[in-house]
């Protein structure tokens, strides 16, 4: 039905409704239902989103460890009511990162990550459907996903809801019976309102749970040891088999008075570990001419640590969860961001309808406040200097519409 | 009078046909700029890069469950 023909529709129902002066309550009831029914299901039905391929060439190189690779995805429409996509993802690792050089030696490995996804489109409402198999040589993980979003009051607010759940194997090199399960729950709310005719909002609560072992089979902790030459020594680490966690995260973007946008996003997070972390960013959009777009970013990023975190026990086994992994300690991190999009001219695009190519570079400084660098050895153990870090992350990709 | 006044402005709230931003006011909204993830393959990766390197996860805006990849 076209949206015209619906509006007169519905014009008349409502006409009728109230003409239906003698209708006794229930049956006005019951007509009003229908009335809000209908009107629910005919107007100005959602779009899925165009068809594309991305190809992208992404690199993270800081503190030691260089992961990069390829990603390709692949979404295309079947017909005007089912979309599906594809994406392969590579991440080739070389680690020589601050813990492996303090109890091992350089490594590199390759993860290689397959995702599928599908969405149904009736009407208003989106359904989709995702399964992802992540496989490096000891973890491999598997995700499904289920959502389901819909949109009310002509179209400005859409409310989603999705569901995900992980099962991962951890395994270690060199040990081929060491082999233990992670289960992972994801349960994500989203709503995003148009408040105005240049402001969105939208608003996001998600609460994960984890099962099983959770821990680094690698990674170790220290502990004050009297008799070892340098003063400490190495324990594995003991982490908790469960941690449930919450988030709160807001997100707008505002079209300023001229073409360009302003977006800003805050997130609240606590877990049961006991970490607490608080991030807010604020990014700045400006198309310049008829093919430009550029791009500036700022993140800040905090976190307290987990309660069972210590960069040097007082001895050995001296509790029952023992940690030092420093994404579990007390940090902040500040993260800078430059991207530009060029929108290639219509003369080179053979068939295509549209095509990008993007490049964006991030710029991220990471200070610890109870992670000391060991590998100071000049200092006593507890005296070494807090350890901090910067990386840069580049996205490079090409963007095509058929 | 005023039950159909009610019944008019809870149809009208409901059917969408009279949103307080109208479809013609759109031309802003509908602007690639503000689109909260106006890229996906690339949004989906700086996310993997905060969930690998923060303690935090979640309610960002990102689709799925992560990779287990930590």
């Amino acid at each position: 039905m076209a949206p015209a023909e619906a509006v007169v529709g519905v014009t008349d129902l409502v006409r009728s409704t109230l003409n239906a002066k003698r209708r006794t309550p229930i049956a006005q009831v019951a007509a009003l239902g229908v009335l809000l029914l209908l009107a629910s299901m005919s107007l100005q039905a959602e779009v899925l989103d165009p068809d594309r391929v991305d190809v992208m060439y992404h690199s993270y190189d800081g503190g030691g460890a260089t992961i990069d690779g390829p990603s390709v995805l692949v979404r295309k429409n079947i017909g005007s009511n089912v979309a599906v996509s594809a994406n392969y993802y590579v991440d080739m690792v070389s680690s020589a990162s601050i813990d492996v050089l303090a109890t091992a030696s350089e490594y590199s490995e390759k993860r290689t990550e397959y995702s599928l996804g599908t969405e149904y489109l009736h009407d208003r409402t989106i359904i989709s459907a995702g399964y992802t198999s992540s496989e490096e040589n000891d973890y491999s993980a598997e995700t499904g996903s289920l959502g389901i979003s819909q949109s009310f009051f002509g179209d400005l607010t859409t409310l989603s809801f999705g569901f995900s759940f992980g099962k991962d194997v951890v395994g270690k090199n060199g040990r081929p019976n060491f082999e233990h399960d992670v289960e992972r729950r994801r349960y994500q709310l989203n709503l995003t309102q148009v408040i105005t005719k240049s402001f969105i909002a939208a608003a996001s609560v998600e609460a994960a749970v984890d099962e099983g072992y959770l821990n680094n089979p690698y990674r170790q902790v220290r502990y004050l040891d009297p008799n070892a030459a340098q003063g400490y020594s190495y324990q594995a680490e003991v982490y908790p088999h469960t941690r449930n966690s919450d988030a709160v995260g807001l997100r707008g973007i505002y079209y300023l008075p001229y073409r360009a946008s302003i977006r800003a996003d805050a997130r609240y997070y606590d877990d049961s570990w006991g970490i607490t972390a608080k991030n807010w960013a604020l990014r700045y959009t400006q198309p310049w001419g008829e093919r430009w777009l550029f791009e500036v970013k700022y993140r800040a990023y905090q976190q307290t640590n987990a309660d069972f975190y210590s960069d040097l026990f007082p001895f050995r086994d001296a509790q029952n969860f023992l940690a030092r992994d420093k994404e579990l300690s007390e940090y902040q991190s500040d993260n800078f961001g430059l991207g530009v999009t060029y929108d290639i001219p219509e003369r080179w695009l053979w068939s295509f309808e549209k095509s990008t190519i993007n490049l964006y570079w991030d710029y991220f400084d990471f200070n610890y406040d109870n992670f000391r660098n060991v590998l100071d050895t000049e200092a006593s153990p507890g005296e070494e200097p807090l350890y901090s870090f910067d990386a840069n992350v580049i996205r490079f990709y090409w963007s095509l519409w058929y | 009078m005023i039950r159909s006044l009610l019944l008019i402005t809870v149809v009208v709230l409901a059917s969408g046909c009279s949103p307080w931003v109208k479809p013609y006011e759109r031309e802003n909204l509908a602007d690639e700029i503000m689109d909260f993830n106006r890229d996906p393959i690339a949004s989906n990766y700086l996310h993997h890069v905060y969930e690998a390197r923060e303690g935090a996860r979640g309610a960002d805006g990102a689709s799925g469950g992560g990779c287990g990849c930590n």
